[in-house]
Formats: structure tokens, C-alpha cells, sequence
């Protein structure tokens, strides 16, 4: 295996609605910085590759319209992926593991404003048998989280304690959407939206793009004094039909979770990507973090969620966070599907 | 199973509805249009003149910022006489669809031509735009119903692109 570090790491604030600026714009802000930061080019680029998701904005190959904000002439290497970016990084990552590449740069982008997001979603679903239902999104994380109070699995006092720490932690995260001191009676206080789930368990329509940069250890140490070296990357998905699947668990975070030995390694901080607060509730039960663990330091996808780049940015917040002189080792979560359906661990260590 | 029995498909329409957002630099464009004029943007590295502007150029990756106007006459750099209808659209086949250079542009954008035989079209053939009544003006690039023919030399439009595509 060869090691790989990423060396850069920007993010969009994350917006209710981005107005009047478009995809190509978000993008070209993000991937500007990140190669700027490095004082490197596209052109010092092997492999670039992207994440999102075409239904966003309602035009077929809406993603290559994308490419208009990097630098694609002459032309270049480049994929992408109808996936969060985090499986654009995994991508990537191969690239480098087969030699075809020495730095990639990975985005992702979403606009979730401009349409019905819980509608659009429910077109990831099994064509034939539940997407003509129109099951929305919100809808399939409520029935999982009725199925997890009912089974006296949760409370929904732990998912209201979920919240309450995501607010509060993002209140020091400058590009959260949604921050905030709130006691746990208030947020119990609020109306069901979809029962069991109240507006805050769920994450927000958010508007945002991430760009990232990758490189081999040689290139990495090259370019960056930090890098976060990625030591174990494991992704599995689970059926498509939602009925055959226990939602209670997630066995494919368990599977990745033990093909990581995570058990043995010593995690000091966490980043899951947990679109629905029980969601988090049945990931750290999947993962068995220690209670030392720091879970979510930016906040987490409650406090904003760019559909298809959350899960980056959930491995490029850990790479933040192994900065600092005292965290050296960090564990990021990204998911995709409707209720956990698939997920992809990240272990990231500073050597 | 009988054969008259087997399913063979089955509808699921779907419909969404988006409120679209053109972006800062197609809003700048379409409000032009809505003056009568064609604006572009010029790229700060390569100097490529793009019609309609993108907000960025694809070839350096840079945002386009400087607003330049161009001409309403052109040069037809490719075209395509075309017999399927297009989809709920207002024009009946055959017509004809062109890349065309605006003066002042580095690349071509599409339009139609029409006011000629189609079998005279050709490329490096001049063309001047025919606008819509001004009365009935959207932002649109619709404004413009065609491209016609304007009575002067072709041009070589290789040599034309060349400075462009070379630099």
C-alpha cells in the first residue's frame, strides 16, 4: 500500500440558499483557495475527481458543466461520481494506490435550494418497487428512528442530546448553518415534523461546495508540513430494499469497522456523517468509540449538509483537527442512501 | 404466464419542479440581451472573448470578470441542416443550426440561420443577427430570431480561430 496524505482542504460556508451564485462559482471559489493555498496548479493535478448529484440541479450531465470552473484544457484526467465526494477521494485514493497518480484534486458541490430535496432523493430509490411510492427521504429516516424508540433501542431524549451538541459545537465552526446554546427541555419542546422526527434531528437544506487535494506521502510531505496520512479507508453498502435490512444497525460501519481494527487503534476524535440525529446514535453504537472520543467537533451534517459533499467534509474536518499538536489520530464517516444505507470509514493519522 | 398477460412496462411520471438560478454572469448576459445587446466576458490569461460568458474559462480555470459587447455580425464557423423536430419547440424542420463567431468573440455559440437557401449555408459564410420586435424582448437569447445573411466576402475561419486556439 502506498501512503497517501491529504495536504489541503477548503469548504463554502454553508448556505439556506446560495442565491444568485451558481454551481461553476461555488466550485471555483473552493478549488482557487485549495490550490492556492499550496501554490500549486491544475496543472500539477494527475487526477481530478468529482462528487454530486445531476437531479440537484434538474439537468442531465449537470456535472460536467462543473469542469467549467477548473482548468480542463489541454485536456485532463478526470472522473466523477453520482456519489458524496468522499467516494470522488476513495477514487482518488485507487488512482494513487495503481501509480496513474502522484496529487488529485477532489470537489463536490450541491445546490439542494432550487428544488424539492426529501422528493428529488427518493430517485436513489429501487426504480420498480419503492420509488413510484415517492417515499421522501425525511419519511425513510423517521420510519428507522420510530423502529429505534419503539424497540426501546433510543430515546428521544438521546436524539434531542445529539442536537443539543451539535448546535453547541457548531457555534465555533465559521462555516456552519446552524449553531446555537439550546437546553435539551427546549429542543424536547418542538413540534414532530415527520413524527418521530422534530425539524432539528434533521439536517438542513444547505447550498455549498468542498475541494480537497490528496498526494503520495513523497508529494504530500513536498507540498504540506501536515499532512493526515489516510492508514485505513473501508467502504461497503447494504441491499437495496429497505424492508431486508434491520435499521435498527448498521452492519456495513460494523464490517468496516473491524476490517479497520479500529479497536486497536488509539481514536482521539470523530466525524460522522449522520444526516438524521438517531442516525449518529445507531453509528456510534456500530463503531464503539471509546467515551473519550471527541465526536463531531464541527458540528456534524445537522448543522449544515451539502447533499453529496458532507462526507468530504467530514474527512477534510478531521484533517483540520490533526493539526493541532495534540490529536494524532482521527476516524471520518461518510454515507449515502437512504438510512445508512452505505458508508465508508476513514482512518487518518499525522505520521 | 400467457402472453397477453406479461407486463411490459409500466408508468412512473415523474415531475419537479426547480426555481433555477442562472448565476451572477448568465443574469449579467440575459439582462444585456433584454438592452439589445450581446455581451461577453473576456478571459484575464488567454484573452478569449466568450459569447455567452460562463463566469470562468474552462481552458485556464479562472474566473472571467471583464465585460466586453460584441458585434451582432458574425462568421459561420460549422453547421447542420437539421430534419428532426426539436421537442416542444417553435421551429419546423428542416432549419438550420450554426456555430457563429460574433465579431469580437474567440468562439463560436449556436444560433440559427435562415433568410437563405439551405443549401447555400456555408462556412465562413457572414451572417448579421435579425432581432425581434423590440416590443417583445424577454431576457432571452430567443430575441435574436435568426442569423441572416450579410452580403460581404467569407472569411477563412481557420485563420480566424487559429489566433485563439494556437495561443
Amino acid at each position: 500500500m502506498r501512503k497517501v496524505g491529504i495536504i489541503g482542504y477548503e469548504q463554502t460556508p454553508m448556505l439556506r440558499d446560495a442565491g444568485a451564485q451558481n454551481e461553476v462559482e461555488l466550485i471555483m471559489s473552493v478549488v482557487h483557495k485549495v490550490l492556492k493555498n499550496l501554490s500549486i496548479t491544475q496543472s500539477d493535478i494527475d487526477f481530478t475527481c468529482s462528487g454530486s448529484c445531476d437531479y440537484l440541479q434538474g439537468v442531465s450531465f449537470a456535472f460536467v458543466d462543473g469542469l467549467n470552473a477548473i482548468s480542463a484544457v489541454p485536456p485532463i484526467k478526470e472522473s466523477h461520481v453520482e456519489m458524496d465526494a468522499a467516494w470522488a477521494l476513495y477514487e482518488s485514493w485507487l488512482k494513487i494506490q495503481s501509480g496513474q497518480a502522484e496529487i488529485a484534486l477532489i470537489y463536490g458541490f450541491g445546490k439542494s435550494s432550487p428544488g424539492e430535496i426529501r422528493e428529488i432523493l427518493s430517485l436513489q430509490l429501487d426504480p420498480y418497487y419503492i420509488a413510484p411510492l415517492w417515499p421522501d427521504s425525511v419519511s425513510l429516516a423517521a420510519l428507522q428512528a420510530r423502529l429505534l424508540l419503539d424497540q426501546g433501542i433510543i430515546s428521544e431524549k438521546e436524539m434531542a442530546v445529539v442536537v443539543q451538541d451539535s448546535r453547541s459545537k457548531a457555534i465555533d465552526n465559521t462555516n456552519s448553518q446552524l449553531s446555537g446554546d439550546f437546553t435539551i427541555e427546549e429542543l424536547l419542546q418542538e413540534p414532530y415534523f415527520v413524527s418521530p422526527l422534530k425539524k432539528h434531528d434533521c439536517s438542513p437544506i444547505t447550498d455549498g461546495a468542498a475541494a480537497m487535494v490528496i498526494a503520495s506521502e513523497e508529494k504530500a510531505k513536498e507540498l504540506y508540513e501536515y499532512p493526515a496520512y489516510i492508514t485505513g479507508i473501508d467502504h461497503r453498502i447494504e441491499t437495496g430494499q429497505i424492508g431486508a435490512r434491520d435499521l435498527t444497525k448498521s452492519p456495513s460501519v460494523e464490517i468496516s469497522a473491524a476490517a479497520l481494527k479500529l479497536a486497536s487503534k488509539n481514536i482521539q476524535v470523530a466525524e460522522l456523517h449522520a444526516p438524521f440525529s438517531h442516525q449518529q446514535l445507531i453509528l456510534t453504537e456500530a463503531l464503539k468509540l471509546s467515551d473519550n472520543v471527541l465526536i463531531n467537533k464541527s458540528g456534524g451534517a445537522l448543522a449544515g449538509n451539502i447533499v453529496m459533499t458532507a462526507g468530504l467534509d467530514r474527512i477534510g474536518s478531521i484533517f483540520q483537527q490533526l493539526k493541532s499538536n495534540e490529536v494524532h489520530c482521527g476516524l471520518a464517516h461518510a454515507t449515502s442512501g437512504p438510512c445508512l444505507q452505505q458508508n465508508m470509514l476513514v482512518l487518518l493519522e499525522d505520521n | 404466464m400467457k402472453e397477453d398477460t406479461k407486463i411490459k412496462g409500466f408508468e412512473a411520471p415523474i415531475y419537479f419542479k426547480y426555481s433555477y438560478t442562472a448565476g451572477a454572469t448568465t443574469t449579467l448576459f440575459l439582462k444585456k440581451l433584454l438592452e439589445g445587446k450581446i455581451v461577453g466576458q473576456r478571459c484575464p490569461i488567454c484573452k478569449g472573448v466568450y459569447v455567452p460568458p460562463r463566469g470562468s474559462c474552462p481552458r485556464d480555470g479562472v474566473a472571467t470578470e471583464e465585460e466586453v459587447e460584441v458585434a451582432h455580425t458574425g462568421t459561420v464557423e460549422s453547421f447542420t441542416i437539421n430534419y428532426i423536430p426539436i421537442p416542444d419547440g417553435d421551429v419546423d424542420p428542416p432549419f438550420v443550426s450554426a456555430n457563429i463567431v460574433l465579431d469580437g468573440a474567440d468562439l463560436s455559440f449556436m444560433h440559427l440561420i435562415s433568410g437563405i437557401p439551405h443549401d447555400e449555408v456555408r462556412i465562413g459564410m457572414r451572417v448579421k443577427a435579425l432581432w425581434k420586435p423590440k416590443e417583445d424582448w424577454e431576457p432571452s437569447l430567443t430575441n435574436i430570431l435568426y442569423f441572416e445573411p450579410l452580403d460581404e466576402p467569407d472569411r477563412d475561419i481557420d485563420d480566424l480561430l487559429n489566433k485563439y486556439k494556437n495561443a
